[in-house]
């Protein structure tokens, strides 16, 4: 379920933003408790704790004391926001690193997303 | 928040070998800690002593907050199902389920049928003449019925299969969730057992190489991994716990973190670098089973938990 790339509650936290990017929960919907979130991937409830903590810190959710944790009013934007930021890091950089490595140039490689846009 | 074990410079010794030499340690209440290392290592004497079946040589043992040797508020508070737990000849399944609520406040018999349907125990024959497998599936069943505030699981695992180990942490997970207290579990099988715990300890013939929760632990060490030679000059000086080469390749396990220095260098001269898994970090502080092929690359991908 996770690998070893970064710490498991990491990991979680990250699941839980895609989904909430991709719209698996709404704004203002609640989500699965510590203890579900445990179950459900199989890791120590302290774990998935500090996963709901390390949103509810970036404000990718919130807290209704004594009923549960849900997303936040704009809590999409900010992650578009966040995800943006680290995007050429994440996924350009790589990219032009691979292509240059196979001899692929900047006007080929334009090409070649173009393409992969349209298909 | 209170501490459910303290261990303080203990030494145990057996007439000439020693099985413990100065361990200290602390586990936090309601926390799962696992406690690593090679046979040998002194897991199963540290949890006898935490328990209360055996004293220290020197130093000191507070299990719940007491000396726990002979102590009736901590065994009453503590289920350990040892290894070699011994039975009357004909007892069968049923006999231990009906004993069991006499030891265990909170003994919950719904729990202990579940998980003796579960894990397929074996109603007519006698404990005795149990398989292995079998055998452990009782010391399960007992232990996690037995919803003790202290519950201590030595090896829980040895002889069950695939199928039997999941619905062991599946079950443990969610009547933790529900029930919280502290475990202790001892274990070889780290890439299963790591994501299940808060704390691990990591035990080295005798003496204590690593105590921190999980994600420290695993934040304590790096992997590099690329051309030798480029990898070698990346890490520099800095202290080298593995090394493994595969003709002109190199995968090295590095102590601390990498900072941003090493990250720039990492990414110029195309070596990659990677966080250890637990398991990784234990074989690296030569705790643990040597888990790479001689000569193959430790990628930051290989073992990954699926």
């Amino acid at each position: 379920m996770f690998d070893e790339g970064s710490p498991i509650f990491q990991q979680l936290a990250d699941r839980i933003a895609d989904d909430v990017l991709a719209g698996a929960y709404a704004e203002e919907q609640q989500v699965a408790s510590t203890n579900e979130f445990a179950a459900f991937y199989r890791i120590n409830p302290a774990t998935a704790g500090k996963a709901v903590n390390l949103l509810v810190d970036r404000g990718v959710l919130y807290k209704r004391r004594g009923i549960g944790m849900f997303v936040a009013p704009g809590a999409r934007d900010l992650l578009v926001e966040q995800r943006r930021a680290r995007f050429a890091e994440q996924y350009v950089r790589p990219l032009v690193r691979e292509a240059a490595a196979l001899g692929i140039d900047a006007a080929a490689l334009t090409r070649m997303i173009e393409q992969e846009d349209q298909s | 928040m209170s501490t459910a074990v303290e261990v303080t410079g203990v030494h145990r010794t057996y007439g000439s070998t020693t099985a413990l030499a100065g361990v200290s340690t602390t586990v936090r209440e309601g926390s799962i800690c696992g406690l690593l290392g090679r046979n040998g290592a002194g897991k199963t004497t540290l949890l006898s002593l935490v328990a209360g079946q055996e004293r220290p040589s020197s130093g000191t043992v507070r299990t719940l907050g007491h000396d726990p040797v002979e102590s009736v508020e901590v065994l009453s508070r503590t289920s350990f199902v040892r290894d070699s737990q011994r039975w009357p000849d004909d007892f069968r399944i049923a006999h231990v389920l009906s004993v069991a609520p006499a030891f265990h406040a909170g003994w919950d018999a719904g729990l202990a049928r579940d998980l003796v349907a579960d894990l397929r125990v074996p109603t007519r024959t006698p404990i005795k003449k149990m398989s292995r497998g079998q055998a452990s599936s009782v010391a399960i069943v007992l232990g996690l019925a037995s919803r003790a505030p202290l519950t201590i699981f030595d090896e829980p695992y040895l002889g069950l299969d695939a199928t039997a180990r999941q619905i062991f942490y599946d079950r443990l997970l969610a009547d933790y969730a529900e029930h919280p207290r502290t475990v202790l579990l001892s274990t070889h099988l780290v890439d299963e057992s790591e994501s299940l715990l808060e704390q691990v300890v990591v035990l080295d013939e005798g003496r204590v190489v690593l105590d921190a929760d999980v994600d420290t632990a695993r934040a304590s060490a790096w992997t590099a991994a690329g051309a030798a030679g480029a990898v070698d000059r990346v890490v520099g000086s800095r202290r080298v716990l593995a090394r493994h080469a595969l003709g002109g390749l190199a995968s090295v396990t590095v102590d601390g973190a990498p900072d941003e220095a090493v990250r720039r260098e990492a990414r110029a001269a195309g070596v990659e670098l990677g966080s250890v898994s637990l398991q990784q970090l234990v074989a690296a502080l030569g705790a643990g089973a040597p888990t790479v092929d001689a000569g193959a690359p430790a990628t930051a991908d290989e073992g990954a938990l699926s």
